[in-house]
């Protein structure tokens, strides 16, 4: 554990002061506050940290971004936090983290899996579509399992995970995707024009390259950049109108300037500290997006360009300049533009030997004497041909780009720098379907026309100079904040003092590397993608980019692209002899980066994940040792069993005690929706399909809607509470669905109607009190209302006070006893069920569950939407053509109600069924047929759709729809089961019990 | 055609991959065809096939607007199974699950079929009921669905809680073990490579702007790469049906959605199946490449945006993260949406249409690419014959007149 052997002794910007101790594959190893996990392990003299994922080669670093294809490490942290495919390269380096190489069996420097690629010549892109089909079975039982185990990155978590994520939502009228010159640039015009900001860089810290690199290439105002980069942060900082986030990636663009930000608030360190989140989740709805992402180096693209010491020169440069690392001494760079040209004397004066291959014939004197002043061996015209070295470059083979025919020269080496140019990041405008335009001149997509309010500025627009990219933010900054109404002059950039822009030869790929002479030419890094399998998707007929992308999977890995799509869209065009643009580009996704799920999850665990709803009653529900069933959100007590009692004894005791005296039910959670308006009437003849016109103020009326298809969607008990004024109830789960089934024939078909639809469920607390003594057991309670049973008739509703209380009294039955279902004000709703229970108790008034309410609903043959229906019920086939109005005009699904088929007499319709043996339950959902001999496939004719043992029936009893079942009234049938014999059962009437309903009329 | 398996890709790894001919041709359109098919997705293509191979018709020609199988086909989260409930439904579906069984070795491209297994999970007493009318009529219908407990729901499938005190416990699942998985664009190269070899012209980019009639009888089609004469035209372009249907001069009863999913990161193997909850609303399954692939409900408004949305994505995460709290640290790598076209009993309509000469297939809304053979096996028959197989019959476009509906979204019913 010592002083990382490639770190130099001074400069950079990391913390001498504050060393971090962190372990790599088992081993211990110190760096700096200010590293990343790359640059530590590379001051340690570590390139080799991965094996790729099909032919499993060895790996380093390559870059020291988001783009980063191989330096994808397993890192844990203590128990639970273990995160597979974490980029080296974006982990700011902390106390006692813990990586780990991945992919590699059994360890790093020996791979048994690297026999693949030896055996590469028999795995081209797409090999697996060609073999593997003999004999079938052996596609699943071997040769998939061994695919499987082959591909795939790092091993997931086993364990969930202990961390928090929260989500925060906020709007502004300029956010910049990006903090450095031209973003902070652009921060400032949009801040001092008073506009809301919200600046965003994914890296710790702001000023991106000039934080590296830059520092030294420029000086802006005559100063070092630093002083302009700090002056600007801390006016920023000072404002009050701009927010910055550093560790904040914009990951997507979505419609309308919805940005996604993934705040990284604690995954920089060990663990969060108590009560801090690992993420944070931003939605920002931005009235204008500046995107100043700046650019991304592209690699070059020669035979073995994929060793360990084999690096991005842009790369290379933060980690001399900003972490001081030195990741070699005799370094090749190879190059086909002049962005290196100040690095290479910079890695000379560090202490390295530098040599600079340049693919260009003519290099200029303003860019070459410098670097030759500098030391650096200049060797324009001279293009990589190969590399050797197993675990880390040690020779690069240079050739003359103009004797095509003369031998590459070995040179050795322990670093190769690449620079293949430079392309604007443009992923987040094309996610906002930017569209792109080809640049000859920077050999690169510019962006072209926004779709939706935002531009690009800096780099990623293409500037190539530090001053215009200052000065284009301004620009930008100026202009978004004056779109979104904070119009002021851009400031006037400073003076920058800089050298002339660089300059770029396209070269997508090395000449001869579509050959495997000197080893495979590399396009996308983690997927193992050749130059030659571009070719070879092409010769078979990919040749839409989509198809080559498909076929060989190049940019499809964790960096989807970033750093070798361009190359590949390069190579293809120069196969194809087309212009690169005409070979299209492939869809830019959303996220930029990959989001860990909590992270979009945020609080939605758990008891978060969706909301509960409780009713009034509830924790009293809860200490009478209810159990609960979901019924949508709510929670509903599903029985209440007593000492030893399970599900099926509760039930029989409570549906026993009911019909013989009284029970008690909340039923709040029913869906209640206030309707009022001169034209809430005729409103709901158009919703339901019987008639509303004529319904006294006071009365009830039971209501069946249809969808468009004729289709049963709802049902429930509607009473008018005045002339304009309705209460109508729902069913608990479809509470929702129908108020915006309402407001969407409100809103789009009837705007006309002078109606207004309140969602009051969560207002009223509901109890029904129900049995032949319900009467009794109200009365007590009850001011102002007669309950006597012709002064408050069946279907009728009065408003008085029950318990003190003011109430709402429906007498309306679900069970085919005298029952009022007494609604009272939310607030009330447990002190009026306390009173009622002690008002009940001497009349033996039993609380029931959700369970016996199905009991005794279904013994009444009524029936539940939902269950007895599933989508294809019309009224006629559940009996009920009666509430189908004939005379009232139009309603909502009429007109499919009267088509051919929906009169079919072998529709299935709703009948009873009584097992042969009283004792045997039938299953809910089994099917029902005539013939239970005949063999597969069986004809089914049926299904059951409720089941219960009854108590006042002293049988079994099911409700089922059945073809042609009324007419079958009284025949035999059977009902398969899946483990014994059919069930043999008789047809009968729906209603069990008391079918002339004179209980209801008591 | 040359025929793939490991002795020739052995033999072509010799001469480093040079000599592989083209999967298929790529032909100028000539101004006169029998047959045209609209829409290069796996069941265009897949009809284009079984024309040929089944019936004769080699004067075919199929035509893309874009790149083949760049639709639903290359959008979709490959989910194969066919334990529907309606009787219809279930025979469709699982005429395709046949054919899928022997896909690979049929067109000699491997589509990697892997029937790995599709659980649906139950998460309350009614989903409980649904799920058991699926299983009992699966069963008499022959068809494989079987139910498992809690406890058997984790087994086969490990990385599941099956917490009781969750928001939604599992309370039992539906497994359908033949269901698995298949790689889409494989699907749509398979059948290409087949149909081609047997003279099928497949015509990428070439986009169809206008349908010609005489009467009542369709005679050619406008295209972006010309005119084309044709005896009949088959149309399946899910998402764009209702578009070229307008252009033939009849209405679709179809309105398109976006549905969404997404990809994770990519993992050694941790997900051995396929799991489904209509409930929470989520699905996913493990890819061949490791990604976990992972499907949303779809949204809640008509469109044709192939974007991903950010809610929509956080709800589906949030439902997988409960059912599979180890995943709450994978990441999401891509985000997508594909467009469905969804009738308004969630089945498909396979057949004739008012004009005569021209037959559509559309409307499979989220269920299509399960069906793709059987898709293109019974549209093949239908245009061929000009009468619909037995197992199609039932879904005309005449039911929407007539209601004799088949609704698979009500087997998802409505909670009570």
């Amino acid at each position: 554990m010592t002083e990382g052997v490639a770190r130099l002794a001074k400069g950079g910007r990391i913390d001498r002061a504050r060393p971090l101790r962190f372990r790599f594959a088992g081993k211990l190893y110190i760096g700096y506050a200010g590293d990343t996990l790359a640059s530590a392990l590379l001051a340690n003299g570590i390139h080799l940290v991965a094996r790729s994922f099909k032919y499993h080669r060895p790996r380093g670093i390559l870059t020291a971004g988001a783009e980063e294809p191989n330096a994808l490490l397993r890192i844990t942290r203590g128990d639970g936090r273990v995160d597979p495919n974490t980029r080296a390269t974006t982990l700011p380096l902390f106390n006692d983290l813990d990586a780990a190489p991945q992919n590699c069996r059994p360890g790093l420097r020996f791979d048994l899996q690297a026999i693949n690629g030896l055996l590469g010549p028999l795995f081209p892109a797409g090999f697996y579509y060609k073999t593997f089909m003999w004999p079938a079975s052996f596609w699943k039982r071997f040769y998939e399992p061994r695919i499987r185990a082959a591909a795939g990155l790092g091993e997931a978590p086993r364990q969930p995970d202990p961390d928090r994520y929260l989500h925060r939502f906020a709007h502004c009228e300029v956010l910049i995707a990006g903090g450095g010159p031209a973003g902070i640039a652009a921060a400032l015009a949009a801040t001092r024009a008073g506009a809301r900001v919200i600046l965003a860089e994914e890296q710790p810290q702001f000023g991106g390259w000039l934080t590296g690199e830059g520092a030294l290439r420029a000086r802006i105002d005559g100063e070092a950049p630093d002083a302009w980069l700090e002056a600007a942060l801390a006016e920023l900082r000072a404002a009050g109108n701009c927010r910055l986030l550093p560790r904040t990636s914009v990951f997507g663009c979505y419609d309308h300037n919805l940005v996604g930000l993934l705040e990284d608030v604690a995954d920089h360190k060990f663990a969060p500290a108590a009560g801090e989140p690992r993420h944070r989740l931003w939605k920002v709805r931005a009235a204008r997006v500046v995107i100043a992402t700046g650019m991304t180096e592209r690699p070059l693209v020669f035979p073995a360009n994929d060793r360990p010491g084999i690096m991005m020169a842009g790369a290379a440069a933060t980690y001399l300049h900003r972490h001081a690392v030195l990741p070699g001494r005799e370094i090749v760079i190879v190059t086909n533009n002049d962005s290196v040209y100040g690095l290479a004397g910079d890695f000379v004066a560090a202490g390295a030997r530098v040599t600079l291959a340049d693919a260009r014939r003519e290099i200029p004197d303003s860019i070459a004497l410098p670097a030759r002043n500098r030391g650096v061996e200049l060797l324009p015209g001279t293009l990589p041909a190969g590399s050797e070295g197993r675990l880390r470059v040690r020779q690069i083979h240079l050739r003359s780009r103009d004797a095509g025919t003369t031998l590459p020269v070995p040179r050795a080496c322990d670093l190769v720098l690449v620079s293949g140019g430079w392309s604007p990041n443009l992923a987040l405008f094309a996610q906002a379907r930017g569209e792109l335009r080809w640049d000859a001149e920077l050999a690169a997509f510019r962006p072209g026309p926004a779709h939706w309010p935002m531009c690009c500025a800096g780099g990623a627009n293409g500037t190539r100079r530090l001053g215009e990219a200052i000065a284009d933010g301004l620009r930008a900054g100026a202009a978004a904040a004056a779109a979104a109404g904070f119009e002021k002059p851009a400031p006037e950039p400073p003076s920058v003092e800089e050298g002339p822009a660089w300059t770029v030869e396209p070269l997508w790929c090395v000449p001869g590397c579509s050959s495997r002479e000197r080893g495979e030419a590399f396009v996308d890094f983690q997927h193992d993608v050749t130059a030659r399998d571009l070719g070879l998707a092409l010769r078979e007929g990919y040749e839409s980019i989509e198809h080559v992308k498909r076929y060989t999977t190049t940019g499809m890995g964790t960096d989807q692209g970033k750093l070798g799509n361009l190359n590949a869209l390069g190579i293809v065009a120069g196969e194809k002899g087309v212009p690169v643009p005409a070979v299209g580009v492939t869809t830019f996704r959303q996220p930029w980066t990959p989001v860990p799920f909590g992270a979009l999850v945020g609080a939605n665990r758990g008891p978060l994940f969706d909301p509960v709803r409780r009713t009034p009653m509830h924790a009293w529900a809860e200490r009478a040792g209810a159990v609960f069933e979901d019924v949508g959100q709510w929670k509903r007590a599903r029985y209440f069993p007593r000492e030893g009692e399970d599900m099926q004894a509760a039930v029989q005791r409570e549906a026993k005690a009911v019909r013989a005296s009284c029970g008690m039910l909340d039923a709040s959670t029913l869906g209640k929706i206030d309707i009022r308006g001169p034209d809430a009437a005729e409103f709901l003849n158009r919703v339901y399909t019987n008639s509303w016109a004529k319904l006294a103020v006071g009365a009830c009326r039971y209501g069946l809607m249809l969808g468009e298809d004729g289709m049963v969607f709802d049902d429930g008990v509607t009473a008018r509470l005045g002339e304009d004024h309705f209460h109508m109830t729902t069913t608990t789960g479809g509470a929702a669905r129908v108020l915006a089934w309402l407001e969407n024939w409100l809103q789009t078909e009837w705007p006309e109607l002078r109606v207004w639809c309140t969602s009051v469920t969560e207002q009223w607390a509901t109890m029904t009190v129900t049995g032949p003594k319900a009467r009794e057991v109200l009365r007590p309670l009850v001011e102002d209302v007669d309950l006597g049973r012709d002064a408050f008739p069946h279907m009728t509703f009065r408003s008085g006070r029950v318990a003190g209380v003011p109430a709402r009294i429906f007498r309306i039955s679900f069970t085919g006893e005298l029952s009022f279902e007494v609604n009272v004000p939310a607030g009330y709703g447990l002190h009026v069920w306390e009173a009622l229970l002690e008002a009940g108790a001497p009349h033996g008034l039993t609380v029931y569950g959700t369970e016996t309410m199905h009991l005794l609903r279904a013994e009444k043959g009524y029936i539940i939407v939902g269950q007895d229906t599933d989508g294809t019920v019309t009224p006629f086939d559940l009996g009920m053509g009666w509430i189908v109005s004939k005379k009232k005009g139009d309603f909502i699904g009429r007109r499919s109600l009267f088509r051919s088929g929906m009169r079919r007499s072998d529709r299935k319709q709703l009948v009873g069924l009584l097992t042969e043996d009283p004792a045997l339950v039938l299953e809910e959902g089994a099917q029902i047929v005539e013939d239970p001999r005949q063999p597969l496939p069986m004809r089914m004719i049926g299904h059951v759709t409720s089941s219960y043992r009854s108590p006042n029936l002293g049988r079994s009893i099911a409700l089922a729809m059945v073809r042609g079942g009324r007419e079958r009234s009284g025949q035999r049938l059977w009902v398969p089961r899946l483990d014994g014999p059919a069930i043999p059962v008789e047809v009968t009437s729906p209603v069990f019990y008391d079918p002339e309903g004179t209980r209801l009329h008591v | 055609m040359r025929r793939y398996s490991i002795f020739t890709l052995a033999r072509n790894a010799l001469t480093g991959h040079r000599d592989w001919p083209r999967a298929w041709r790529s032909p100028e359109p000539r101004s006169r065809y029998r047959v045209v098919i609209v829409g290069g997705g796996g069941h265009g293509l897949a009809t284009a096939y079984y024309l040929a191979k089944e019936h004769g018709i080699r004067d075919l020609a199929v035509l893309e607007k874009r790149w083949l199988g760049g639709g639903n086909t290359g959008r979709n989260t490959t989910i194969i199974r066919s334990n529907y409930l309606h009787d219809e439904s279930a025979a469709l579906y699982d005429h395709a699950l046949r054919l899928w069984a022997g896909l690979s070795r049929e067109l000699n491209f491997n589509v990697m079929y892997s029937d790995r297994g599709v659980m649906m999970l139950a998460h309350n007493p009614h989903d409980v009921q649904i799920f058991k009318r699926h299983i009992h009529a699966n069963r008499l219908n022959g068809i494989d669905n079987e139910w498992l407990t809690p406890a058997e729901a984790k087994a086969y499938c490990p990385p599941l809680s099956i917490d009781r005190t969750a928001r939604y416990p599992v309370a039992g699942a539906a497994l359908q073990r033949r269901g698995g998985v298949a790689r889409h664009d494989a699907v749509a190269w398979g059948y290409a490579r087949a149909a081609d070899s047997l003279g099928v012209d497949i015509i990428q980019n070439c986009e169809v702007t206008a349908i010609r009639r005489e009467g009542d009888r369709v005679t050619g089609i406008e295209t972006t790469r010309g005119s084309i004469a044709v005896e009949k035209l088959g149309i399946v372009v899910a998402g764009h049906s209702s578009i070229l249907a307008e252009m033939a001069g009849f209405r679709l009863p179809i309105e398109s959605y976006p549905l969404q999913a997404l990809v994770s990161e990519p993992v050694k193997p941790i997900f051995p199946c396929v799991v489904m909850s209509n409930t929470v609303h989520a699905y996913i399954s493990q890819s061949d490449k490791g990604d976990l692939v992972i499907g949303a409900g779809t949204d809640q408004y008509v469109s044709y945006s192939q974007r991903g949305g950010i809610q929509v994505i956080e709800h589906t995460l949030e439902a997988i993260v409960e059912l599979f709290p180890i995943f709450s640290r994978m990441r999401m790598m891509r985000q997508w949406a594909g467009i469905v076209d969804v009738t308004p009993d969630r089945s498909p309509i396979i057949g004739r249409t008012p004009v005569r000469g021209l037959y559509i297939n559309c409307g499979w809304g989220t269920g299509g690419f399960k069906a793709t053979p059987g898709s293109g096996h019974l549209f093949a028959w239908t245009i061929a014959r000009d009468e619909p197989h037995p197992v199609n019959a039932p879904f005309d476009l005449d039911r929407f007149a007539s209601g004799r509906l088949i609704d698979e979204a009500a087997a998802a019913a409505v909670a009570h």
